[in-house]
């Protein structure tokens, strides 16, 4: 045995074939390390350059005019809570019943195919061609950039998570608890909402949360779509203020308080989503695990 | 009457299950016409939940569709004007009403292309230690953290990119570059220039930060569908566990590989907020990854809500159009293979 290794270490392949092992290891592990370092890095950037911006005026006041001091976020984080709200309202019920299609009809036939690879490659599709195409049908008719349109357009970039998730997660549920409730006499359209989609609910909201996250820090598409406003705005039908736009428009500002404003809105959204993240992945890991 | 004689005949077999003798007379006492009526709701209730569901995945669809149809139909104008010389076009000027979209396109494959020069073998790195070297307990957090790293919104990239990374990467980086590579003879043409931080270089790099984890996590996944054993043999063997990366794992996953670092690609073709910040936004066209450039989604984001001329607005839906079929030929690519690999994986 000692024999053994004592000729292992002296032969010239098998030390050649440790360092090259030794070399592979620690340059994946270097890799594993500088990801973490430029996650570290960005949210301590965030805390140290956004956190003296975080008082309570960033809450009650709205956004400065050029040159004037102080200034809030409110009409912002507004904007922004109620064009994803309205999002996610439109976005769930297509994304569910899409999703709960895929996985009760769409194994068999090619649109089922089609229609899964198509939500795949929107998944990844650019979302500033979401914010193109939702300028072309709908804000070049109507002639004025608006809340709906950015809701629109933010909708149309969630769908596809929830699709996905729901139909991944339908996957999931055993064929035994199906066939029982069709043997007892369950028409389908209860199996697939009362039995199917029941038994993942979890899952779902899984997908929700991720699709809420995914749209809250979306910039691109509310370009051209709900524009921005300087001054406070509940009219879902004028350009409205959102967090995103806010935080390029004033980062790229000469202004020092607008930057600071940005930097504090920019923690406030990568904490808010970094949050619903972890949330919606302990969830789903709590309710899976039993 | 014979219809409703035919539904009473189908209820039979599912309604009197021949064990339970309660039961049985439970439903002896069912009305019959009763029942088919049930059923014919039943059955009504079924069809309209189909074509209910078909309806909202049909919408996915029809998204798809009214996208290409869409900005086509915009960018006819500027197709009339220009033809396919718009491709190959350098001059933007919209004061003379003259665009061509060759630097936005060159901008856009440059930096994507760099990009994943730096990403492949980083990602690759993490999904090897994530799935091979890292100790059970640290894999929870370790992937958490990769996948926070896809969470942070483009548009923190952008800030950080170029308040905090742009002038480091111009204080330290771009000096080194220049002083080595930029003396090789060819190649060096491409790392000369003012060292000022922003740039097509730095886009490539930042750009490369945000697909990290998408690839890595698409590598992950199909590192862990190699079946054990076939590890477990070669371990035996007496393979190191480099070797049983090289040589098992990957030529088993290399569909799948391929197939992550496509989809990276395809993401980092499109993203727009981190390169509009980073990439300086010039029109120009230069041999040199340092100087400012632009990109499809970057010229669109800036120039979109100020296009005056009707002309403007239309090359800029053009851009829109030429990204969105590239992007989605490379995500179809990435897909097919990851299917084939799944499929590969069915057959075993």
């Amino acid at each position: 045995m000692q024999n053994s290794t004592m000729q292992s270490a002296s032969n010239p392949v098998y030390r050649k074939r440790l360092l090259m092992h030794k070399i592979g290891i620690t340059l994946s592990s270097i890799a594993m390390a500088l990801g973490v370092f430029f996650l570290m890095w960005i949210l301590l950037t965030l805390l140290m350059k956004g956190s003296s911006a975080v008082n309570l005026a960033m809450f009650t006041e709205s956004t400065p005019a050029p040159g004037s001091d102080g200034g809030g976020l409110m009409n912002a984080i507004f904007g922004s809570f109620a064009m994803v709200g309205i999002a996610t309202l439109i976005s769930t019920p297509i994304g569910i019943l899409a999703g709960i299609y895929l996985a009760e009809y769409g194994d068999k036939s090619w649109f089922g195919g089609v229609t899964r690879f198509v939500t795949d490659i929107m998944l990844s599709a650019p979302s500033i061609v979401v914010g193109l195409f939702v300028y072309a049908i709908y804000v070049a008719n109507v002639k004025h950039f608006s809340g709906w349109a950015g809701s629109i357009a933010i909708s149309l970039i969630a769908i596809p998570v929830v699709v996905r998730t729901t139909d991944n997660m339908l996957g999931l549920v055993p064929a035994s608890l199906r066939e029982a409730a069709f043997a007892l006499g369950a028409p389908r359209w209860k199996v697939a909402l009362m039995i199917r989609l029941r038994a993942v609910k979890a899952g779902v909201v899984t997908g929700i949360l991720l699709a809420v996250a995914r749209i809250s820090g979306e910039t691109a598409p509310l370009l051209f779509t709900a524009l921005n406003n300087q001054f406070f705005s509940s009219n879902m039908n004028q350009p409205m203020a959102n967090l995103p736009v806010v935080i390029y428009q004033f980062a790229m500002s000469p202004y020092d308080n607008w930057r600071e404003l940005a930097w504090g809105g920019a923690l406030l959204i990568t904490f808010s989503v970094l949050g619903l993240n972890i949330l919606s992945r302990t969830l789903f890991n709590q309710k899976t695990q039993h | 009457m014979t219809t409703q004689m035919s539904s009473v005949n189908m209820t039979a077999p599912t309604a009197i299950p021949p064990a339970a003798t309660s039961m049985s007379q439970k439903v002896d006492q069912i009305d019959p016409v009763k029942m088919a009526t049930v059923m014919r709701r039943q059955r009504w209730q079924d069809f309209f939940f189909h074509k209910l569901t078909f309806t909202f995945a049909a919408l996915v669809l029809v998204v798809l569709v009214g996208i290409i149809v869409s900005l086509f139909l915009r960018a006819i104008p500027a197709m009339k004007e220009f033809g396919l010389p718009f491709i190959w076009t350098i001059e933007w000027d919209p004061v003379n009403d003259k665009f061509g979209g060759t630097i936005a396109i060159v901008g856009t494959l440059v930096t994507s292309v760099i990009a994943l020069l730096i990403a492949f073998p980083v990602s690759f790195g993490i999904a090897l230690f994530l799935t091979e070297i890292c100790p059970n307990w640290l894999k929870r957090p370790l992937g958490t953290a990769i996948e926070l790293l896809a969470g942070v919104p483009s548009i923190i990239y952008g800030m950080w990119g170029l308040f905090v990374f742009a002038p480091l990467f111009s204080q330290y980086v771009q000096p080194a570059l220049a002083a080595t590579l930029g003396k090789l003879p060819v190649i060096g043409a491409l790392f000369t220039g003012p060292k000022i931080g922003m740039g097509i270089l730095a886009a490539g790099v930042i750009l490369a930060i945000m697909i990290i984890p998408f690839i890595a996590s698409v590598m992950r996944d199909v590192f862990e569908v190699v079946p054990p054993v076939l590890k477990e043999s070669a371990y035996g063997l007496g393979c190191t566990k480099w070797e049983v990366v090289r040589k098992i794992v990957l030529p088993y996953t290399k569909i799948g590989v391929v197939g992550g670092v496509m989809l990276g690609l395809g993401r980092a073709l499109g993203e727009t907020m981190a390169i509009t910040f980073v990439i300086g936004n010039s029109h120009h066209l230069s041999w040199s990854l340092f100087a400012a450039g632009n990109s499809i989604a970057s010229t669109l984001a800036n120039e979109f809500a100020e296009a005056e001329s009707p002309l403007h607005t239309s090359s800029l839906f053009l851009l829109g159009l030429i990204l969105f079929v590239i992007t989605f030929v490379v995500l179809s690519a990435a897909k097919l293979m990851l299917l084939g690999l799944a499929r590969k994986e069915g057959a075993k």
